[in-house]
């Protein structure tokens, strides 16, 4: 069985009634969940499937939907690069493979060390500002392959803030 | 040269002192539009938004008051408002500064609408990515219902509304409005289909729902103020009221600039507003609404008519920006996202690049989608990595031709438009990459050259 932070069950027990049903607190549950667990295991998923009256699977598919949802830890810092049209033309990709060198992980993986999971993902719908990485919950935009080496730095050094 | 922006909606975006607390906004006159609009019949405020003119700004722009009138008020269901704020089109990022920046102008707009539709519960559907942006919009919906802009009894009016932040969870389709019904409901956001599922009848829990994007939601309090024949003045008639045109890619000063329904050209917001492209560098082409939207090759003359019946002779740099003339040379405005590619761009490689996003976002529910749209990206991957035939193109449009027209939703039309406006206008560039690979292959030399957008 999991254990939750009381702050979490607070936010749950007060997001559940304002719904005029049951089941769309599902999403939000699942967000609330990851962000007290780092991750949705299979435990958490009953867990919101009972909190809900609903089966695992109803939460399930759910987790399997969403790219957001994830049902694995992330490295200490999940570092995410935007890899879609304008910021691939604002140099991305090549944003990414400076993040590859510095940390020694494909995108795609949590580095060896377990400090870092690098992914692309999609559009962050702040395409002026390209490329656009985020880091937790954190934003930063017009990241360069040097500037990201010297994110990478911070990283490693722990000096970022991860922002979770 | 220098184009005066008309700031309707970004009027304080990026003012220096103007901050996204309830102060601020009533200080500038935030929350008036409100009190007037509680003082009115909702039916003459639906009746302003029709006359207004005003077009859906997520990407349809289908007339928001035309909207309103389809919807079923004697059904006896309770009606719901959904804004929404998923923001999920590629090259799009207006609704990021009003969540940010402005956030109760966007929820001033929204009781506005909330009222004129008689909702009483009202939603914002905001993509997960903005961590930051559901913090300020959850703060904003505290303030403004801590002085009785919203909750019970507003303004002492009888009407009750609440709003809940929604949050989803990464993924495109719940942009599509029954998708993100769906997911609002807590499903996995498979689009509906219509009819009977017209969210004005059909909507959210099987009632009645109207969903409307971020920018259209603002533009109802500016409807407001200065009524719907004043906002028609805005623009041109059937393109009113103003457009943020988001600009990305190969440009000088990206960002975002608003300006009234055909004010500007599209040759005008490249070179002029936003400094034109990097020293040497030529124009090649520009998707003007999104990634979805239809590819415009740079050197390419268009000819024909407007919705209107004016005849039109232009080139690319003439095209006015708004949603008639976008649609007249075969592409749309949709959400305002403009992405400028130079000639140092690779089509192939773009295109590959706009594959892969899509085969990533279709939800899966119908067959030509899910099977066609994967398999249009594993082709445009193969070509990038040395091994393009020279059929490709053909066969790239046939399996977008197949898709477009038989999906539940428009993405099967969104995920087919950029394969078949690329090989329209740049087959040469595919058939040339098949050439030039085979001929390293026969040098014996690596067939695959380092990418640099995919």
């Amino acid at each position: 069985m999991i254990i939750l932070k009381s702050e979490t069950i607070e936010k749950i027990d007060k997001l559940v009634p304002r719904y005029p049903t049951v089941r769309s607190a599902a999403l939000p549950l699942c967000h609330l969940v990851q962000e007290d667990q780092g991750y949705l295991s299979n435990e958490s998923i009953e867990w919101i499937a009972e909190r809900l009256e609903l089966q695992p699977i109803n939460i399930q598919e759910l987790v399997t939907f969403y790219p957001m949802l994830r049902t694995e830890p992330t490295g200490e810092y999940h570092v995410r690069v935007c890899r879609t049209l304008p910021c691939a033309l604002a140099g991305a990709y090549q944003t990414c493979r400076s993040f590859e060198k510095e940390f020694e992980c494909k995108v795609g993986h949590t580095s060896e060390d377990g400090k870092v999971t690098l992914e692309f993902v999609e559009c962050h719908a702040d395409c002026g500002k390209g490329p656009v990485v985020m880091v937790g919950e954190d934003e930063y935009t017009d990241i360069d392959p040097e500037k990201a080496a010297g994110m990478a730095a911070k990283i490693k050094s722990g000096e970022l803030s991860n922002g979770l | 040269m220098s184009h005066q922006e008309t700031r309707l909606i970004f009027k304080h975006i990026d003012e220096e002192g103007y901050t996204n607390d309830i102060d601020c906004y009533v200080k500038n006159g935030g929350y008036d539009q409100l009190k007037k609009a509680v003082t009115m019949q909702p039916e003459d405020i639906c009746a302003e938004v029709l006359t207004s003119g005003v077009r859906g700004r997520g990407g349809a722009g289908f007339p928001a008051g035309m909207k309103w009138k389809f919807l079923d008020r004697k059904s006896g269901k309770p009606i719901y408002l959904i804004c929404n704020a998923d923001e999920s089109e590629p090259g799009t990022f207006k609704d990021r500064q009003i969540i940010h920046q402005d956030p109760h102008q966007l929820i001033e707009g929204m009781i506005c609408a909330a009222f004129a539709i008689q909702a009483k519960l009202a939603f914002i559907y905001v993509r997960g990515e903005f961590f930051e942006g559901y913090k300020i919009l959850e703060r904003a919906i505290e303030e403004a219902r801590e002085k009785n802009f919203l909750g019970d009894n507003i303004l002492g009016t009888g009407y009750s509304c609440d709003i809940i932040v929604h949050r989803g969870a990464g993924a495109y389709i719940c942009g599509e409005e029954t998708g993100l019904i769906e997911s609002l409901e807590g499903f996995r956001a498979n689009p509906r289909i219509k009819p009977p599922y017209f969210p004005a009848a059909l909507g959210a829990y099987q009632c009645p729902t109207i969903v409307n994007n971020v920018e259209t939601l603002c533009d109802v309090k500016h409807i407001i103020e200065m009524g719907g024949e004043g906002f028609a003045k805005i623009g041109t008639p059937g393109n009113t009221g103003t457009r943020i045109w988001c600009v990305s890619g190969h440009v000088q000063k990206p960002g975002y600039y608003e300006f009234a329904c055909a004010d500007i050209t599209l040759g005008q917001l490249i070179y002029d507003v936003c400094g034109g492209l990097k020293p040497g560098r030529k124009l090649k082409a520009v998707i003007p609404g999104g990634s979805s939207s239809k590819i415009l090759r740079a050197d390419e003359r268009f000819t024909g008519k407007v919705k209107d019946g004016t005849e039109y002779d232009w080139g690319i740099e003439d095209i006015p920006m708004d949603f008639d003339s976008l649609m007249a040379v075969g592409s749309m405005s949709g959400s305002g996202g403009v992405i400028v590619m130079d000639d140092t761009t690779d089509m192939v490689e773009a295109l590959a690049n706009i594959n892969y996003f899509y085969a990533h976002e279709s939800c899966g529910q119908c067959t030509p989608c899910r099977e066609g749209v994967p398999w249009m990206r594993k082709v445009t991957q193969r070509m990038v990595d040395g091994e393009a035939r020279e059929e490709d193109a053909d066969l790239l449009k046939s399996i977008a031709d197949q898709i477009a027209g038989r999906t539940i939703c428009a993405f099967g039309e969104a995920a087919s438009w950029p394969v078949q406006s690329f090989i329209a206008k740049f087959k040469d560039e595919f058939v040339e990459k098949a050439q030039e690979q085979a001929a390293r292959r026969k040098e014996g030399k690596e067939t695959a050259e380092e990418t640099t957008l995919i």
